[in-house]
């Protein structure tokens, strides 16, 4: 008598993840194109050592408000610094500004809307009522008022950003908990004695991951904007430090007329990151939600 | 005691050319009549009270309403030495061994109100800004230790006894903030002109709105012969510089009077050719580093020498002035002075050597504190951080608005601060009052003890020869710069003033303070 030894791999009818990536490009076109922007900056970003002609922060007395040229393919800003090495290494705080308050804000919303759907009751009617509170008040708004009180710099910017999305984020996520909350398994789970924290964290938010996934990706273009927004109101990052929206305040504005180049590039930038992210957040969102999967 | 008598005669015949009442344009005949309406960089001044205040808000709001006692020259505000007389007769000669000032005040000469302009109201204004009476703030104050009394001998003569002679009291009575007040209005409220306007100036008041907009019409009984030539004038408040320079360019206003960076000066000249007039001058302003010497490493001598020792300024001036009102590289003592030092005075100090590779060292990191203002503090910091990079020194800016930059400096909550020195008057000894230690002076923020630096101040002071001043003032400036490296002055600005063809009359001088009365403008349209 032989014995047949069970093969899972031999059952799984998934299709690999290559077939899906290529699905994904086929059936999602902008949002390829998206995810290509993305990618780029993020290479960008992260080589931009590598990538970039020029010290982004040595000013050239000899090379002020030079126009695009062989020398500096994007011209150069009033202090002679060459625009494409400042737009390169924007990408990088770009990148850790957005990516950071999205997913730290992202995580944060997700946990804490998943417990508040999880627990309900008085919590989680408070929890609602701090959410409101919080959302009733503009990203942007909101991101100033922090960076008031806490002081400008990378770090504080990033916790002006994550704030805001907290709630947004949770507000989402609780919705679709609400609904998990009531299905079999997570009786099951409590039925067990698992802890409330293990049935949260293993057993809820694998299931609220979807709309998790499409809400940071949206985080990060708006946190790119924020960024962008209160450096370019002198409450971000400070110079000399490359960030773009700070390419745009102060000499882009006095130069406007004369070197429009010191203004345009760095807003490019951001329009092309920011379209970039989006076109890929709502590709995703197509792609994970069965309601519009099959549009 | 003769021949300390004599010097100061001297000097303040050789300084301080007398001159009574003043000409009209030489080349062009003035046209009286129409309305000027300027812009004032500034939201709303803190108030309306020149003896209280500091700003060019202020003055740019109401000089126009009041008389002074002297003033710089109307025809030549540039000249940093020659001041006359607005209410006085006459620029008197010291007495009693340069110890007393007797001033003849005009007769003839009217309030708003119609009340007559006396020497017990100029007296009284003066004993006001000298001696602030408990509760009332006299921003100055300070400028005139020297002062023992004031006092109206009759209606028409004021005398100024001093505890020492000393060159730089003549100069300090020509403040342009120094506005000339009724004594009864003092006696009853001292308070009300922080608030309201009464005055005896080349204008009446009409209208004040707050944040908007402020009016005046000719005074009719105005003592200068012929003055003012408008009708009237309407300052129009706005803090942000587009909104200047669009209103310049479209003519909505003819001119603003602190002075415009170098881009807005191109812009409007580009866009609108010789509709657009440009007076330059440098500025009786100029950046200053000030590390702080109650925090390790800045207590080091060494290490504020290294800092300053990396600043290229022979090389960064002319490269900055395209882009910020900077310009002259000079040491604490204002370019135009007698008393300024000469270039190669200057290369002599520590940070103004003329090869900069022989003076960079190696380094360490600090945040640099600076104004949230771009002209020029931004521009100025933005070089700085690139200038120590270049010796391994890394400088990150923390950038924070003026009332924060204030605090963060009064607290000694920083490591090395941008900060400025701007004076109206040039009046060098007073001027560097700024650079005094902590103790002496409160708005110094080097946080340092120095006597010997003090000391030499208070020499200055009382010295009335021109010559010994000025090798007393380059002692003081290299213990200051060279020996001690407490503080690094920076570029002097350049004030820049681009402003419709049609106004005439107006001269440029080294301050944004300064006159400002507006009775010499007329336009010729």
């Amino acid at each position: 008598m032989s014995v047949t030894v069970f093969d899972p791999d031999a059952l799984d009818l998934r299709p690999s993840v290559w077939s899906r990536s290529l699905r994904f490009c086929r059936r999602q076109p902008l949002g390829t194109f998206g995810l290509a922007l993305v990618l780029i900056i993020a290479v960008t970003g992260i080589f931009a050592e590598a990538l970039a002609p020029y010290n982004p922060t040595a000013n050239d007395f000899a090379a002020m408000t030079e126009a695009p040229s062989l020398d500096h393919w994007l011209g150069t800003d009033q202090f002679g610094r060459d625009l494409l090495s400042r737009i390169i290494f924007g990408a990088r705080t770009a990148l850790i500004v957005g990516l950071s308050s999205a997913f730290v804000g992202g995580s944060s919303g997700l946990v804490l809307g998943v417990a508040s759907a999880y627990i309900g009751g008085t919590i989680d009617m408070l929890m609602q009522r701090v959410f409101d509170i919080v959302m009733a008040f503009p990203l942007i708004i909101l991101a100033l008022a922090i960076v008031s009180i806490f002081g400008t710099g990378v770090q504080n910017v990033i916790i002006a950003i994550t704030i805001p999305l907290i709630p947004r984020c949770a507000r989402v996520v609780r919705s679709a908990a609400l609904v998990i909350r009531e299905v079999p398994y997570v009786d099951a789970a409590r039925a067990c004695g698992f802890s409330a924290w293990r049935i949260i964290l293993r057993h809820m938010v694998p299931n609220v991951m979807a709309p998790f996934l499409i809400m940071v990706t949206a985080f990060v273009g708006q946190a790119i904007l924020a960024e962008a927004s209160l450096s370019y109101l002198g409450l971000g990052v400070q110079e000399p430090v490359p960030a773009w929206g700070l390419m745009l305040q102060g000499g882009a504005e006095e130069y406007a007329s004369t070197a429009p180049w010191i203004a345009i590039f760095p807003g490019v930038a951001i329009m092309l990151s920011v379209l970039g992210i989006n076109l890929f957040g709502d590709a995703l969102r197509d792609t994970l939600d069965p309601k519009l999967r099959d549009r | 005691m003769q021949a300390k008598k004599s010097l100061v005669t001297t000097l303040a015949a050789a300084c301080f050319a007398v001159s009574i009442g003043h000409a009209a344009p030489a080349a062009e005949t003035p046209k009286r009549g129409g309305t000027l309406t300027y812009m004032i960089p500034a939201d709303a001044p803190p108030s309306l009270d020149g003896h209280r205040e500091g700003t060019y808000a202020t003055v740019h709001t109401v000089a126009p309403f009041y008389s002074v006692l002297m003033r710089v020259d109307p025809e030549n505000p540039a000249d940093t030495t020659r001041f006359v007389c607005d209410l006085c007769l006459e620029v008197p000669k010291p007495t009693d061994d340069g110890k007393t000032y007797t001033f003849k005040i005009r007769t003839g000469v009217k309030f708003q109100d119609g009340s007559p302009l006396t020497a017990a109201d100029v007296a009284a204004s003066w004993h006001e800004i000298i001696f602030p009476r408990k509760g009332v703030l006299s921003a100055r104050a300070n400028w005139y230790s020297m002062v023992d009394e004031v006092g109206a001998a009759d209606a028409t003569t004021v005398v100024f006894k001093l505890k020492f002679a000393t060159p730089v009291f003549l100069p300090a009575l020509a403040d342009p903030y120094a506005f000339i007040y009724e004594q009864k209005i003092l006696d009853a409220d001292p308070h009300l002109y922080e608030t309201h306007v009464m005055g005896s100036g080349p204008f009446r008041f009409v209208n004040y709105t707050i944040g908007q907009s402020i009016e005046g019409v000719r005074n009719p009984d105005y003592y200068h012969k012929g003055e003012p030539y408008l009708d009237g004038f309407k300052g129009i408040f706005a803090p942000k510089q587009s909104v200047r320079v669009d209103a310049i360019r479209s003519d909505r206003a003819a001119i603003e009077f602190r002075g415009l960076p170098p881009s807005a000066r191109d812009e409007l000249t580009k866009d609108l050719g010789d509709k657009i007039t440009v007076q330059t001058s440098d500025w009786n302003c100029g950046n200053l580093i000030t590390p702080n010497a109650s925090r390790k490493p800045f207590d080091d001598v060494r290490v504020r020498r290294a800092l300053l020792l990396a600043i290229d300024q022979w090389r960064g001036g002319p490269a900055l002035s395209k882009i910020a009102n900077v310009h002259t590289v000079g040491g604490i003592v204002f370019p135009g002075s007698p008393l300024a030092a000469t270039k190669a005075e200057l290369q002599q100090l520590a940070g103004f050597w003329p090869d900069i590779e022989k003076s960079r060292a190696e380094g360490l990191s600090f945040e640099l504190l600076n104004r949230n203002v771009d002209q020029p503090y931004k521009f100025v910091g933005i070089w700085l951080v690139d200038e120590w990079s270049k010796i391994g020194v890394h400088a990150t800016q923390k950038v924070v608005p003026t009332g924060p930059w204030f605090a963060l400096m009064r607290a000694g909550d920083f490591d090395v601060v941008v900060e400025a020195n701007c004076n109206s008057i040039v009046n060098p000894v007073l001027d560097t009052q700024k650079y005094l230690p902590h103790d002496v002076f409160v708005e110094n923020y080097g946080y340092y003890k120095d006597p010997v630096e003090a000391d030499l101040y208070e020499k200055m002071l009382r010295e009335p020869d021109p010559t010994k001043l000025r090798t007393l003032m380059r002692a003081y400036e290299k213990q200051i710069i060279d020996v001690e490296a407490h503080e690094f002055p920076m570029l002097w600005w350049e004030r820049i003033m681009v402003y419709q063809s049609y106004v005439k009359g107006w001269k440029i001088g080294p301050s944004h303070y300064i006159n400002q009365d507006l009775a010499d403008i007329w336009l010729d349209r």
